[in-house]
C-alpha cells in the first residue's frame, strides 16, 4: 500500500498530518504498537524538519507485508555537513521556531534511534532526501 | 490513577478533551522542547508544559500521552483545543509553576 503526502515549509499547523495518518493505517493493519511507535517518532521528526527547514516536500510511504519504507524528499537549503547535523544539540532553527519548542537539535538523533535503516542525502541549495525503513518483526 | 483523579486531586482546570478523562496516568514528563518529548516520553504519561499550540497535541496523540497540563495560568490556543477534543486527550491547566505542579503530581502518583 502506498501513501503520499505533500508538506509545506513553514506550515506548522499541518506538521504531523502524515505521521498521524500512517499511525492509523499501521494500527488497522495490526502492526505491533512498539513497532508503530518507533516508525511514528522517526517519521514525525523528518516531517517537521521539512516544515521547519525546507520550502516544500513530498513524503512517500510504502507499506509492505513485512516492513515500511518511507522517503521524504524536499526542496530546500540542504544540509552541508550531515554528521554535524546528526549531533544532539546542533540546530539552525530560527528564533521563531525555537519559541514553539522546536530546535533542540534532537530530531535527527531521534530518527537515528528509531529507524531500523536510515539514509540521508543532501545537496546544499537544492534539498534533502531522507530514507527510513522499519521492519514489523526483527529480521 | 485516571486523568480525572489527577485533575480533581490537583484542582486542575479542564479546557478540553473531556472524553479522555478516564485514561490511565502512568507517570509524568516535564519539558517544553517538543523533540525531547517525542524522543523520551512514553505511553500514558501526563505532559507538563508551557507550550500552548497545536503541535503539542500532535505529539501527545502520536506518543499516546494521557493528558497535557499547562502551567502558569496558560491557556490552549484555539486550534490546540479543537485537536484535544478531536483526539480525546484532556488539556488541563493550573496557575502553579512547573516546579510546583510537577512536585505535586510526583507526590500524588507515588503516594
Ligand atoms: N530537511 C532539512 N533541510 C535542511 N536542513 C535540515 C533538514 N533537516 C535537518 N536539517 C538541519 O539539521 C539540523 C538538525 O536537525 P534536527 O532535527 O536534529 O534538529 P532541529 O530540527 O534543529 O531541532 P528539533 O528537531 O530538536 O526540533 C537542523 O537545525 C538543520 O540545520
Ligand atoms: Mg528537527
Amino acid at each position: 500500500m502506498k501513501l503520499n503526502f505533500q508538506v509545506e515549509g513553514g506550515n506548522f499547523a499541518k506538521a504531523g498530518v502524515a505521521s498521524s495518518e500512517v499511525k492509523k493505517v499501521l494500527k488497522k493493519l495490526g502492526v505491533p504498537p512498539m513497532v508503530i511507535r518507533r516508525i511514528v517518532v522517526a517519521l514525525y521528526e523528518a516531517e517537521v524538519n521539512i516544515v521547519a527547514h525546507a520550502q516544500q516536500g513530498i513524503i512517500s510511504v510504502d507499506v509492505r507485508h513485512d516492513k515500511v519504507e518511507i522517503e521524504l524528499r524536499d526542496k530546500g537549503p540542504g544540509i552541508g555537513d550531515i554528521s554535524q547535523a546528526m549531533q544532539e544539540g546542533f540546530s539552525t532553527a530560527s528564533e521563531e521556531v525555537r519559541a514553539m519548542g522546536f530546535g533542540a537539535g534532537m530530531g535527527l538523533p531521534n530518527i537515528k534511534k528509531n529507524a531500523d535503516e536510515l539514509n540521508i542525502e543532501s545537496k546544499v541549495g537544492e534539498g534533502t532526501t531522507v530514507h527510513i525503513t522499519n521492519y514489523f518483526a526483527k529480521p | 490513577m485516571t486523568v480525572k483523579d489527577v485533575q480533581k486531586a490537583l484542582e486542575l482546570e479542564v479546557f478540553g478533551g473531556k472524553k479522555g478523562l478516564d485514561s490511565e496516568v502512568t507517570g509524568g514528563y516535564v519539558s517544553d522542547l517538543l523533540s525531547d518529548v517525542m524522543g523520551n516520553a512514553t505511553e500514558g504519561l501526563a505532559w507538563i508544559t508551557l507550550q500552548t499550540h497545536l503541535n503539542v497535541m500532535a505529539i501527545a496523540s502520536l506518543k499516546d500521552l494521557s493528558t497535557v497540563i499547562l502551567v502558569n495560568g496558560n491557556k490552549p490556543e484555539e486550534d490546540m483545543l479543537e485537536k484535544a477534543n478531536e483526539e480525546n486527550i484532556p488539556v488541563l491547566g493550573t496557575k502553579l509553576s512547573t516546579f510546583e505542579i510537577a512536585g505535586k503530581l510526583y507526590q500524588l502518583l507515588n503516594s
